[in-house]
């Protein structure tokens, strides 16, 4: 197997200067902070231009189904733009999450998923780890039944994707929001604010039966995905901190020519470098189907959702008192940071499953002299005791 | 890669080769085949013609020498002339005169001739300018007195490449000159320097009236600092090599220790163990995205970062390992003195790999300088004021 490449490619740049320079007009900090007050307005034409002018809402569904046939690391330049602004967008609940859930379906929905002109939200807690727990509801003469609390996505979204209890496993149904009653919840993050969704006998459509394993797959190209946009958020906290250290001026010199800040930021530098190369490794693990994506992933998602944080709460502290404004961006980025950080698992769940993953049991052993379950203790070769 | 690459590529192919058809590995006397070698340019392809070279491009020479090791051809047991071959040559190559080069890049190359390094002193680490070592000019001569320490190699060298201040009414950045010394010089003496670890992998190196010809001098007279520099870049391009797998290095070592004992599996060590694995995995991918980066020709001064970061994970991972192994980890595998020319670090025993990495942070630039480094080159933050760049060096507290 050759290596694969973590750096990114000509048609990446690209897209990202595309999505860049889409982002730079239609969306400011100060759009975003109006969202904490109830002002919504700059979400849909902001998702317009993303998901249908720019078409990106397809890029993850293949061509034969009405998509664009790119890949997950596409998919990830795009989720690092959208971290870099905290973009109020459904690009990863929608064009990600819940289209991943319903590829090669064969339903409707799949084609309305990629061209945009649909956005749907996957019904799940949006903690919910790739091998975590799933709800669970009913469907009856084709309605569905039961409550999912946080969900993100479900503000933006025309459909829900559920996953319903059948004998034969878990199906997943196109449940119309008309039918339903989303309420939206007051977020720590507001740019991607959550609801809590009551289905009461709500009209649905089964989409596909046996549907675990597209449902982990979802939230695990999520919990991948994720990552690269943590990287957004983090190379935007590094990139802005430094600038503010240089021009910030105390004690007669610029601030950033302090030996202890530097050496925080360059702490900082080191672990989003590591942060980019991880996310990079789980989007071209996914890209390709490699074997090695669920580790990829994990490794990923454990690493990145604690940069972001960091970053953040590093850039908060160096700004000072404006760090603490409700003017100044960095609050966005720390409450789209801490948010991330609990979504689709935490570090810890994913740090859990990647030790079953890479044969690193948990165990209960007893301090020395105990042998629970081992055998006598090894000296150390060559060495005898007198 | 570009047809013409293909072309040198190929051209480059047949040249070895054709060497090794005139050269039969298993029959040629080994410092004749790498003489041979050398003569025929393909020592460091990228060095000029006559110079052990054929003025291609660098990353043609991993193929030739896979070519010569798959010919079971010898090799110049690189690792015990690290300091020759990685940093001696390339700056004698930049700034070593038409005579220097013809009498020391061959038996460099070749490994008839070790070189070690004489720059840092006991005041002299970190800020490594402010060497005190003096070279004072006696007719066509330079007479030497100073100590310098930290000196891998010393014990075996022939040669050394020597920083020292030859002017100290000068601010310390200009009265500084580069030399070429003669390792079997009456008036050196190397002493090990014995480390927490037991054994000497340095030498303290003591210079009492060593008489250097100014045909050894490297550079102009003062120019000392540039040429050290030129060194040191080399030192952190040496960074890099080939891919490295999952669990390689400590980490493996970690992981073995924790699969082997059951009995010693604690929440608590689990957590920390699954904590450096990931932040070892991420640093892996760094390394390969770095090395991806260097090979597309976007080299940048990233490989200190690089450096901390596998300093701090030795430090933290040799730790965790001795927890895990509880009373096992109190035994230590040997406390003689011994001299090794390369560290052994997976090969000694746990209690070892914990004392050695204290130095991971230490040597090649302390943490702290690299922290300053990447702060300053990477990400544009203003330098420390330097107090001390105008002063003469003789007036500056010592």
């Amino acid at each position: 197997m050759s290596e694969l490449d973590l750096l990114y490619t000509d048609v990446e740049n690209d897209l990202r200067r595309t999505v860049r320079d889409a982002l730079r007009d239609r969306v400011t900090p100060s759009a975003v902070i109006a969202m904490y007050d109830g002002d919504r307005t700059v979400v849909e034409p902001l998702w317009k231009t993303i998901a249908q002018d720019l078409g990106l809402a397809g890029l993850l569904v293949p061509e034969a189904e009405g998509g664009l046939g790119a890949s997950a690391r596409e998919v990830a330049t795009v989720c690092e733009e959208l971290g870099r602004v905290v973009a109020p967008v459904p690009f990863l609940t929608s064009a990600v999450v819940a289209t991943v859930a319903v590829i090669g379906s064969g339903h409707s929905v799949v084609a309305d998923l990629a061209t945009g002109g649909t956005t749907a939200a996957l019904a799940v807690p949006f903690t919910t780890a790739p091998h975590g727990a799933l709800p669970h509801l009913s469907a009856t003469g084709g309605t569905v039944t039961g409550a999912v609390p946080n969900v993100a996505g479900a503000l933006e979204a025309d459909v829900l994707l559920v996953p319903v209890d059948e004998s034969d496993g878990l199906a997943i149904y196109a449940v119309p929001v008309a039918g339903a009653r989303i309420n939206p919840v007051v977020s720590l993050d507001m740019s991607r604010q959550l609801a809590d969704v009551v289905l009461e006998a709500a009209p649905g459509t089964r989409v596909r039966g046996d549907g675990e394993g597209s449902l982990r797959a979802a939230l695990r190209t999520g919990a991948a995905m994720l990552a690269s946009e943590q990287v957004g958020i983090a190379s935007w906290c590094l990139a802005t901190t430094v600038e503010y250290l240089r021009e910030r001026r105390q004690f007669g010199r610029p601030v950033g020519s302090f030996q202890a800040l530097k050496h925080r930021l360059a702490d900082l530098y080191v672990s989003v470098e590591s942060g980019t190369a991880a996310a990079r490794y789980a989007a071209a693990t996914l890209a390709v189907g490699d074997s090695d994506a669920e580790v990829a992933t994990a490794v990923a998602a454990s690493y990145c959702g604690n940069v972001a944080v960091t970053a953040a709460e590093e850039a908060l502290q160096l700004h000072g008192g404006i760090g603490m404004t409700w003017e100044h961006p960095v609050h966005l980025y720390l409450k789209r940071a801490k948010t991330d950080q609990l979504a689709f698992g935490q570090p810890g769940e994913h740090r859990s499953r990647l030790a079953e993953l890479v044969d690193l049991p948990v165990g209960s052993g007893e301090a020395d002299g105990g042998s629970a379950d081992g055998g006598p203790v090894a000296a150390p070769p060559g060495r005898e005791i007198s | 890669m570009s047809p013409s690459t293909d072309d040198a590529v190929a051209r480059l192919a047949e040249q070895v080769a054709t060497f090794l058809a005139n050269h039969d590995p298993m029959t040629t006397d080994r410092i004749e085949f790498l003489r041979a070698r050398f003569d025929a340019g393909l020592a460091w392809v990228h060095f000029p013609v006559g110079r052990g070279g054929l003025g291609l491009p660098r990353e043609l020479q991993p193929m030739v020498d896979a070519m010569f090791e798959e010919a079971g051809a010898p090799d110049n047991h690189p690792r015990v002339n690290v300091i020759g071959l990685g940093m001696a040559a390339p700056t004698l190559l930049a700034y070593g005169t038409e005579e220097q080069l013809d009498t020391y890049l061959r038996p460099l190359w070749t490994g008839e001739q070790i070189w070690c390094q004489l720059f840092s002193e006991p005041n002299a680490g970190s800020d490594l300018a402010a060497v005190a070592t003096r070279a004072v000019r006696d007719g066509e001569d330079w007479v030497v007195d100073g100590q310098k320490v930290w000196t891998s190699s010393a014990q075996n060298a022939h040669l050394a490449i020597l920083l020292a201040r030859t002017d100290p009414s000068l601010p310390k950045h200009a009265g500084l000159t580069y030399f070429i010394c003669d390792m079997t010089d009456p008036g050196i003496e190397v002493r090990p320097l014995r480390q927490i670890t037991g054994e000497a992998e340095f030498n303290e190196v003591f210079l009492t009236g060593v008489r250097i010809p100014d045909s050894n001098r490297i550079g102009a007279v003062g120019e000392g600092w540039k040429v050290a520099n030129a060194t040191l870049n080399n030192e952190r391009i040496a960074i890099g090599g080939g891919p490295v797998p999952r669990e390689s290095g400590m980490v493996g070592v970690a992981a073995a220790a924790w699969r082997s004992n059951p009995a010693r599996r604690r929440p608590d060590l689990h957590d920390r163990l699954m904590q450096l694995w990931v932040e070892s995995e991420a640093a892996r991918l760094t390394g390969q995205r770095l090395r991806q980066k260097l090979m597309a020709g976007q080299p940048g001064p990233e490989g200190s970062a690089m450096k901390l970061t596998f300093a701090r994970l030795a430090q933290q991972l040799s730790g965790l390992e001795l927890e895990v192994l509880g009373a096992e980890g109190l035994r230590y595998d040997d406390w003689t003195l011994r001299r090794p020319v390369e560290v052994d670090f997976l090969g000694r025993g746990p209690g070892y790999r914990y004392l050695r990495a204290k130095g991971n942070s230490i040597e090649g630039g302390t943490s702290e300088i690299l922290r300053n480094i990447v702060a300053e080159r990477v990400l544009g933050l203003p330098p420390e004021p330097r107090v001390d760049r105008e002063i003469p060096f003789k007036e500056l507290a010592k």
